[in-house]
């Protein structure tokens, strides 16, 4: 059975993405043909609402329905802006990356029907600092889309106007972090912003504004051209459509491929990633980048969709999976996550700010063997403190949840990196 | 003092937003990119150009990992040091860049043709480890690999 590969159906592997013409022959830009000027924006907005299209940066919400919370009609403060995120620095993650390099119109008609179901008039990609080959790729395909009509004014003899700007990042973690990037965007420090007001009532320089994965946008022109039906066929859950999956880590093949959402967590690894490298065993895997907690052998039937990674106590987050061996240190892996996400903290909040270098430094201290008695206790105690609504973005929840699977399932790993009969830390100068 | 090319390409950004301010990233980018690195009387330079204070513009120079604040050397490597990386042989490569080059992190050769610097996640996984010299992107990288590498870049 052929299997249809909205996202990906126009990617040539080593070969320049389809320039504008090559992409209106394979049926680009019909949806905006169709659908800009002669659909209600409402009824797109609940077209892709009833899709059932979930947020690919990893939260996972439906995308119709926060378009939904943006105001419309006259009155409105304008402009209203749709902004793409991609970051993508979210370790362990290399999936946008393709789509921006491989069909870079598919993403601009994807930014265009959004645009114009929230009626923004301005659109900007914030793309990640090094992706030098998708921003050359991007900018080519902007200019080939203003000249085809697509973009700037009166688009399809509507009426309706849209541009779209590019803005290449400093580089910062942060910065794919919803109200981080807007402050990015606003020439600030990309520190968060309190909730509410939401961005899609007060966003970008205080208007209106959508921020969206790159991977969701690339959803959008095929649920507009073939429908909501065609759409959850795609998939084997009730999450809609397709999903870019990676692996990542000593498995045979790593890769990135295009598949229904909820195919299996084994599927993914075994078929398609070619299982692990010979002499390794499998030990764990974070479902979707480093801040998604462990899945391990008892969850490899788990369908890889943003419910039922959510009942296996973990999340989908990006779909990229990042594969632990039984060669490699847990305690070691969770060291290098913990010291990535202290160094990334952007030092806005306290839990954050001061919990994960305390953490990293513990976590040091045992990936050499040298832990103290009461530090599996200690990180517990920290990542609690970290917990969703005690800070103010979720970066150092984020950061929790792999750290305490990984106590979880692989506690002895722990308790190995504490010398047995070692006496617990006495206070400095007590001796 | 700013130089007009930089004036000049400072203000084609300016349009795009509704505060001047606003371009200060797009601007700190253009000075490095003339000069290398962004010096603390650029920072004054183009703060006073934007009407923000000197130390705003600091406190965003300095959040970002691509702004300098000290002068890098002729070529700067970034080293992935992200979860992925690390998994597939970072440390090593890491320790054999160290022993090549005579400096840590942060450093730049006596000669100054390299800078090393550590970065988070290049969004190459599946061909990891890699890393950034100026603007080329090296994967699947293995220690032995690091002399033919390192001598294309004079």
């Amino acid at each position: 059975m052929n299997r249809e590969l909205p996202l990906t159906q126009n990617i040539r592997i080593d070969q320049p993405p389809f320039d504008c013409r090559e992409y209106e022959r394979a049926g680009g830009y019909e949806a905006v043909k169709n659908c800009v000027g002669k659909m209600e924006p409402q009824a797109v907005t609940q077209l892709i609402k009833d899709a059932n299209l979930r947020g690919r940066g990893g939260a996972g919400f439906n995308t119709g329905l926060k378009w939904s919370f943006v105001p419309m009609g006259p009155d409105v403060a304008r402009p209203k802006y749709l902004v793409a995120n991609a970051d993508e620095m979210e370790p362990g993650t290399f999936k946008d990356r393709l789509l921006m390099e491989g069909d870079p119109h598919l993403f601009i008609e994807g930014m265009i029907l959004s645009a114009y179901a929230i009626q923004a008039e301005v659109g900007f990609i914030f793309l990640r600092w090094g992706y030098q080959l998708a921003e050359l790729r991007m900018h080519k395909a902007i200019r080939e889309a203003y000249d085809g009509g697509y973009l700037g004014k009166n688009i399809n003899g509507s009426g309706f106007n849209f541009d779209l700007h590019m803005h290449v990042s400093a580089g910062r973690y942060m910065c794919g972090e919803e109200t981080g990037l807007l402050n990015a965007l606003e020439g600030r420090r990309a520190n968060p912003r309190a909730k509410p007001p939401f961005p899609q009532v007060s966003g970008l320089f205080g208007k209106p504004t959508i921020v969206q994965n790159v991977e969701t946008l690339c959803n959008v022109p095929g649920i507009v051209r073939n429908g909501v039906e065609w759409y959850k066929k795609l998939s084997l859950s009730a999450d809609g459509g397709t999903k870019l999956f990676g692996v990542s880590g000593k498995v045979k093949r790593p890769g990135l491929w295009e598949l229904p959402m909820g195919t299996p967590v084994r599927e993914i690894l075994e078929s398609y990633a070619g299982g692990m490298r010979d002499g390794l065993k499998f030990r764990g895997l974070l479902p979707g980048g480093a801040s998604t907690a462990f899945l391990t052998d008892q969850h490899l039937d788990v369908k890889m969709d943003f419910d039922s990674v959510g009942k296996a106590g973990s999340r989908m987050g990006t779909g990229t999976m990042i594969v632990l061996d039984d060669k490699t240190s847990v305690v070691g892996m969770m060291h290098n996550m913990m010291a990535f996400f202290a160094q990334e903290s952007c030092g806005w909040c306290t839990p954050c700010r001061d919990g994960l270098p305390w953490v990293a430094k513990i976590l040091d201290a045992m990936k050499d063997g040298q832990g103290q008695p009461g530090d599996i206790e200690r990180l517990q105690l920290q990542c609690k403190n970290m917990g969703p609504g005690l800070t103010f973005c979720a970066l150092a929840p984020g950061a929790a949840d792999p750290l305490l699977s990984a106590i979880k399932y692989f506690r002895e790993d722990f308790e190995r990196a504490i010398p047995a009969g070692k006496p617990a830390a006495v206070a400095a100068g007590a001796a | 003092m700013l130089k007009a090319e930089e004036i000049r390409e400072i203000e084609h950004e300016l349009p795009l937003f509704p505060q001047k301010k606003a371009a200060c990233i797009e601007a700190l980018k253009i000075v490095q990119k003339h000069r290398g690195w962004v010096s603390d009387e650029a920072i004054q330079d183009i703060a006073q150009f934007l009407d923000m204070s000197a130390e705003e513009l600091d406190s965003v120079a300095t959040f970002y990992n691509m702004i300098y604040r000290q002068p890098v050397g002729r070529h700067v490597i970034h080293v992935c040091d992200s979860v992925s990386c690390w998994i597939m042989g970072y440390d090593q490569l890491k320790d054999a860049l160290m022993k090549k080059l005579g400096v840590k992190y942060g450093e730049t050769t006596k000669d100054g043709r390299f800078t090393l610097l550590p970065i988070c996640c290049l969004g190459t996984c599946d061909r990891a480890p890699a890393m950034f010299i100026g603007e080329d992107l090296h994967r699947d990288l293995k220690p032995e690999q690091l002399d033919g590498i390192l001598e294309k870049y004079s």
